[in-house]
């Protein structure tokens, strides 16, 4: 079964039409990447799959159940970290990953959740101080591991290691590379071209809402004679 | 260097959401003011009164004399019955009753007794204006008797002289024939066992409401909304959550204030009546009807809390937000203080009944008075006002609104309860 169907999506705020009919798919237990530009229609493409925002037109299925009909049982399989998420500041980093877990699961299950939460936040004795304390990078910390505590089948990350420097983002790739030997599926999206070829199995190239050329990294290098990625999506919006 | 500063903090804050709630509210108490009418042409009215003579001594027609003088009479006769319906169609308000040998008490050095039969329309502060007017002429009828007494004599009574003249009240008020009360003096005590209700509701409105909005506004600005919904939740857990939590808040910080305005209160308390012997005490099922207006009046204002801060962009916003909900609470609190709902215009009727918090306020008074169809349409109203508030709540929640600020349309009452159950 595969993890993400988009057929034809389109999106429009308003007059404006942020996504224009795009289409992939995303497979279980694989890493796909929505590149682009800012502005290009990603963060909108990743707000569609995680249950925000409407369809306009088009279809949207993850694990076999369609969007917005069955918005409720994709939410018990997904999890999303959007770009710039925030933690609620008067809760310790702990109480954090308490709150998050509650809503997945009771007893054991839970309290699995929040060790997992613990050991990919990584934030030592910190952990037990409010979130208003930490720093921008031990924010983003703690919402990776609570994107991934939950074990969903779906991780969305909309520039998973955003704010991070590169120690950190190094152990956040680590840590998602983990996640899907576990059996997860992960759509990403990112600008960041090197860490795009550094975890992504097959990636998207998206344009002005619109897919300009999907296929795997080296496969995309091959068809626009490409010393990188960066090289080949600059080829490709030409 | 500072006029660039100034400029820019009033570009920020002199913005269409802030202003439109304050002109809305000036609107409406523009409005109330307008339509309630002038305390002081009221004042200055002549009360319209009824007079039984049925003395016709020296003394009933030096009263008479006064209250022809400085009241309209459209009553005069002998005939008690047909003059208390006639002050009542006229909308007058009393009929007062000069009873035989009224004249004669007085020169027995007795105080003469004067009937009065209030009608009684409503137990707000400008409801008693008429009646205050009247309580004045009584007091101008006690002064010409007593010069009359003092010109006539000096042996009278000192103690006649001052006071010539007992009054025996009688007032209607409703479907209510309360002995020994006159409407002032059944207004103050009506005032001061139902104004601590409108208070605490008023509190509870403002605080509560005030946190829950502020928590909209919090969520955007800290980036949270976003995983929160997307949590397996269903929509309208997240509101009713929202709402039952900040009640909670709202509750406890209300209560607070309440222990401290209490102490304020109480030092206000003058009225030693009981309330029981003019059939006016509540029993248990009172209570609980009172306690159910107060429930779902508070359910229905964070209900509308809740969709106000949809619009909140974050903290700051959010706060503005809370305006239109202090200034609903506070034309409500004014509104039932100053006219009774039975006597308030129908444009006012409406208005006050349209706004949920208005019925925990008027439901002690009205229950005193056996008016239950008033408080149990007013429960009807606020929890269907709560239902319908929840379900565009949830219906935003389901929309692009809360993260973009504009809704994708998807038209059609079975779209809203899809919405509901998601």
């Amino acid at each position: 079964m595969k993890a993400v169907e988009v057929r034809e999506l389109v999106k429009d705020y308003g007059n404006f039409r942020a996504i224009n009919g795009i289409s992939f798919e995303v497979n279980e237990g694989e890493i796909f990447g929505l590149i682009g530009p800012n502005g290009a229609g990603k963060t909108t493409a990743l707000r569609v799959i995680a249950t925000l925002l409407q369809i306009t037109s088009g279809a949207v299925t993850v694990f076999g159940y369609e969007l917005p009909k069955e918005a409720g049982e994709v939410r018990k399989i997904i999890s999303y970290l959007p770009e710039e998420a925030g933690a609620y500041k008067n809760l310790t980093g702990k109480d954090y990953l308490n709150f998050i877990a509650k809503f997945f699961g009771e007893g054991e299950k839970f309290q699995n959740m929040v060790q997992r939460g613990l050991e990919i936040a990584n934030l030592g004795e910190r952990i037990n101080d409010k979130v208003d304390t930490y720093s921008k990078g031990m924010t983003r910390r703690l919402l990776v591991g609570r994107a991934l505590m939950v074990n969903p089948r779906l991780a969305i990350l909309d520039e998973p290691t955003s704010g991070l420097d590169v120690i950190n983002a190094q152990e956040v790739r680590r840590i998602i590379n983990s996640s899907v030997e576990a059996g997860v599926a992960v759509l990403l999206s990112s600008h960041n071209m090197l860490e795009v070829e550094l975890l992504c199995h097959r990636i998207a190239l998206i344009n002005d809402g619109i897919i300009v050329a999907s296929g795997t990294v080296e496969e995309l290098k091959k068809e626009y004679d490409a010393g990188n990625i960066e090289e080949a999506f600059v080829k490709a919006i030409k | 260097m500072i006029g660039n500063i100034i400029k820019k903090e009033f570009k920020e804050l002199f913005v269409l959401s802030t202003l439109l709630p304050i002109v809305v509210i000036a609107i409406v108490f523009g409005l109330v003011g307008q339509t309630i009418g002038s305390v002081g042409e009221r004042i200055e009215e002549k009360p319209v009164i009824g007079i039984v003579d049925m003395d016709g001594g020296d003394f009933s027609d030096t009263a008479m004399s006064v209250l022809t003088e400085k009241a309209e009479v459209i009553y005069d006769g002998s005939d008690a019955e047909e003059g208390l319906e006639e002050v009542r169609e006229e909308n007058g308000v009393a009929l007062l009753v000069i009873p035989e040998n009224f004249s004669q008490n007085i020169y027995a050095n007795q105080p003469g007794e004067i009937e009065i039969y209030w009608i009684m329309r409503g137990a707000g502060m400008m409801d008693s204006i008429s009646s205050g007017a009247l309580e004045g002429l009584i007091q101008a009828v006690n002064q010409g008797i007593s010069t009359k007494l003092i010109q006539e004599d000096s042996s009278f009574d000192p103690a006649l002289v001052l006071a010539p003249t007992t009054r025996i009240d009688t007032t209607f008020f409703k479907e209510k024939e309360i002995e020994g009360l006159s409407p002032s003096a059944l207004g103050n005590m009506l005032m001061s066992q139902s104004i601590v209700i409108p208070i605490v509701v008023m509190m509870l409105i403002i605080m509560a409401g005030s946190s829950v909005i502020s928590s909209m506004g919090m969520e955007k600005e800290n980036k949270t909304l976003e995983t929160l919904l997307t949590l397996p939740v269903r929509r309208s857990h997240v509101v009713i959550g929202k709402m039952v939590g900040s009640a909670l808040v709202g509750v406890i910080m209300a209560a607070i204030y309440m222990i401290g305005f209490s102490r304020y209160m109480t030092s206000f308390q003058f009225s030693d009546i009981n309330l029981a012997d003019f059939g006016l005490a509540l029993g248990m099922p009172d209570y609980l009807l009172i306690g159910i207006s107060l429930f779902t009046a508070l359910l229905a204002g964070l209900s509308l809390c809740i969709v106000l801060g949809t619009f909140a962009k974050n903290y700051r916003s959010a706060q503005a937000l809370v305006f239109p909900i202090t200034a609903l609470a506070l034309i409500s609190v004014f509104i039932t203080m100053f006219k009774d709902f039975d006597t308030i215009p129908a444009v006012l009727k409406v208005l006050v009944f349209a706004i949920p918090f208005s019925h925990p306020m008027m439901a002690m008074r009205a229950l005193m008075l056996d008016n239950y169809s008033l408080v149990i349409g007013g429960i009807a109203y606020t929890a269907v006002f709560t239902a319908i508030m929840i379900a565009v709540a949830v219906r935003i929640f389901n929309s692009d609104r809360l993260l973009t600020g504009s809704v994708q349309k998807r038209a059609g009452l079975g779209k809203l309860v899809w919405g509901l159950r998601r």
